[in-house]
């Protein structure tokens, strides 16, 4: 390897550099720096890393192409899916310092950690090889089974972080079996050369091998029937980790989905599509009758996240360039609608603590109508009822399917958006027309405007969707 | 010649090391033949040609995992001989499985199959005129330079987190404090009092 070569490949490499980099040096600084102050200092300086990490990565990294013997490769999809991760990430750390502020759980670790997993996630993005895919997950996973255990003397939190990764581990050892299997069928671990391999005459043994790494990243994306470990996570973490949970993580790893089978496994669409198809059935159908009963607002979250996984899911099924355009858009808009709600969950505070029940947010329109407003927005916008931002991108989903004839799918994802209507809609009828209970106390800044502006964008973004659209369709797609 | 006697030295060792392990009766004696195998083991990967296998072997078996064996083995207090009272019982069913596993490992080797161009087929073969442990050490900073650092990331994840999960610092505990100590002047330490007989220093 040549100082040509290794520049320009560590030129395609520079987001991951930074983060990695700024990481190692945060840890350093929070490790000599003695004083109450450290924590606060070197969260404020994770957020600033991972927003100019998500610039470099728009910037900064050239043209697009392959590094390190085609072990990692920068495109468009890459690109993207890095700006919204890093950019998701910050605003999650964002809302997680006056919670850990006030909880007294600030430690300099735990930005540290989120701005390592985020080096594993916009490492996933860019994976084109099985062993630089597989160690990206686990660099992502590692980290994150850390941050929901963070909370370590409260005991719900423990449990979340155990279950989290004792299932973690059975997933990430799934995933090796698949990628042993599809190694050995195939003979290479690079996704370029799978690629050949696949588009011969497909061996069992490689449908058997992409069924277990199918099986494996479900599991990271938290489709069904691999979901069980969502909704106990989610409700254990600190609720800043499940904002995390809920929007980077899960965009890093259905981009990951995405790639892997549309890239090497593109020749076997026929064996794979199927197997998305009963996922992503399967998935919105728990998403959407599982949050039906739930009284937790946190649970009530995770059983949306696994719903919206199935729409993603339809996206990828339906394998085309405008698939995994809606893919994308699909994904930023439900990242920006969950994290205002979570915003809106950290909101709930009152003088003797946190409350995360439903019947908690009773007549809120009347006793904060900023938050009241905010959180009926993005609860339209992520049930996707016409016409917020959250309704367009399931209607690109949609869109994509009946574009590539998989009709039933596109009835059936309609068929179970309106019934996850109905618990969003009781959200809002909560809210609205309840009797007040509890008063919750002012927020802080942060939490505050993520909140206002998550709800205002389920609106103000309409026009940005416009000009993407008119973008997107009038220059052609060439997203992968 | 010389080849062929270390071999059959180094199996012949590593065959009756194994078996003392089994053996045994005390189990600090079992460990220290085990790490007596790794080493006979080591001496056979040398004569393969894989020194590189043969240190980690040593540095790795007998260096770390040797030692927490026996660390284990002093610091818990397990009855060994109460473990083997069923043995003799047990033989009967424990020689069948054995010989099924050993049935079946023939089998394999009778129909095992290499393919003629396997052999160039592989992914690293060692270049002419390198020692392995350099044609190693190419590929590992040179083509897998990605992954190998991203597995120190790895680690280094593992480490921040179970001290994140587990440390805790103790307050109210007496710390030495070595700058503090080397730092003091005499004029601190000592103070001068002139004392009358009789009077004591209590005021």
């Amino acid at each position: 390897m040549t100082a040509d070569m290794l520049s320009h490949d560590l030129s395609l490499l520079t987001p991951e550099l930074m983060l990695a980099g700024g990481a190692m040096a945060l840890l350093m600084l929070g490790v000599f720096l003695k004083g109450a102050g450290t924590p606060r200092l070197v969260h404020l300086l994770t957020i600033g890393l991972l927003v100019a990490a998500g610039f470099a990565a728009l910037f900064l990294t050239g043209d697009d192409g392959q590094a390190f013997g085609g072990a990692f490769v920068l495109d468009a999809l890459a690109k993207y899916s890095k700006v919204a991760i890093t950019l998701a990430a910050a605003v999650a750390l964002l809302l997680a310092l006056p919670y850990l502020e006030s909880e007294k759980l600030s430690k300099i670790e735990f930005p540290v950690l989120v701005a390592l997993a985020v080096t594993g996630m916009v490492m996933m993005v860019s994976a084109n090889d099985l062993i630089s895919m597989y160690m990206a997950v686990e660099l992502q996973s590692l980290a994150l089974y850390v941050l929901a255990a963070f909370n370590r003397d409260s005991l719900r939190a423990s449990e979340a972080g155990l279950k989290y990764f004792v299932l973690g581990a059975l997933s990430s050892g799934l995933l090796l079996y698949g990628a042993s299997l599809v190694y050995g069928f195939s003979g290479s671990t690079g996704f370029n050369e799978i690629a050949i391999a696949v588009a011969g005459e497909p061996s069992i043994g490689l449908i058997f091998g992409l069924v277990f790494v199918i099986c494996g990243l479900a599991f990271k994306v938290s489709a069904a029937p691999f979901h069980m470990w969502t909704p106990d996570v989610y409700e254990g973490a600190p609720t800043p980790v499940t904002a995390l949970f809920a929007s980077a993580p899960k965009m890093a790893a259905i981009v990951l989905l995405a790639r892997v089978l549309l890239e090497p496994f593109g020749g076997m669409i026929d064996q794979w599509r199927d197997v998305i198809w009963i996922i992503a059935v399967l998935s919105m159908g728990v998403g959407a009758f599982g949050a039906l009963t739930q009284q937790n607002f946190k649970r009530l979250m995770a059983y949306s996240s696994i719903g919206n996984i199935g729409y993603a899911l339809v996206a990828i099924a339906a394998a085309s360039q405008t698939g995994i355009w809606a893919l994308l858009v699909f994904m930023s808009l439900y990242m920006i609608s969950v994290v205002g709600t979570f915003g809106a969950m950290l909101s709930m505070r009152t003088r003797e603590g946190m409350v995360e029940q439903i019947s908690d947010l009773a007549g809120l329109a009347q006793t904060n109508p900023g938050l009241g407003w905010s959180l009926t927005a993005l609860m339209f916008s992520i049930g996707g009822l016409p016409f917020f931002v959250g309704f367009f991108g399931k209607f690109f989903v949609v869109f994509s399917a009946v574009q590539s004839d998989l009709l039933i799918l596109a009835v059936l994802a309609v068929l179970f958006s309106v019934v996850s209507a109905a618990y969003y809609l009781r959200i809002i009828k909560v809210m609205w027309f309840d009797a007040p209970e509890v008063n919750f106390v002012q927020p802080a800044m942060s939490i505050y405007w993520v909140t206002r502006v998550a709800g205002w964008s389920t609106l103000l973004l309409l026009p940005a969707l416009g000009w993407m659209v008119y973008r997107a369709f009038s220059v052609g797609l060439d997203v992968l | 010649m010389l080849a062929t006697l270390a071999f059959w030295a180094f199996s012949g060792v590593l065959i009756a090391s194994a078996f003392m392990v089994v053996i045994a009766r005390n189990p600090v004696r079992s460990v220290l033949f085990l790490i007596l195998a790794f080493f006979s083991a080591a001496g056979l990967f040398v004569l393969l040609g894989a020194e590189f296998l043969a240190m980690l072997l040593i540095v790795v078996y007998v260096g770390a995992v040797a030692v927490l064996f026996l660390f284990v083995v002093m610091m818990l207090d397990v009855n060994f001989t109460e473990l083997k009272q069923g043995f003799l019982s047990y033989l009967p069913l424990g020689a069948i499985v054995a010989l099924i596993l050993a049935g079946e490992l023939v089998m394999i080797a009778m129909t095992w199959q290499t393919s003629p161009q396997a052999e160039a087929l592989r992914a690293a073969a060692t270049p002419e005129g390198m020692s392995n442990l350099e044609a190693l050490g190419l590929i590992l900073y040179n083509d897998y330079i990605y992954f190998f650092q991203t597995s120190g990331l790895v680690l280094l994840v593992a480490m921040i987190g179970a001290i994140v999960l587990t440390l805790r610092h103790k307050s109210g505990v007496k710390r030495q404090s070595v700058t503090a100590q080397v730092g003091r002047r005499r004029e601190e330490a000592i103070e001068m009092l002139d004392i009358k007989p009789g009077q004591g220093i209590g005021e």
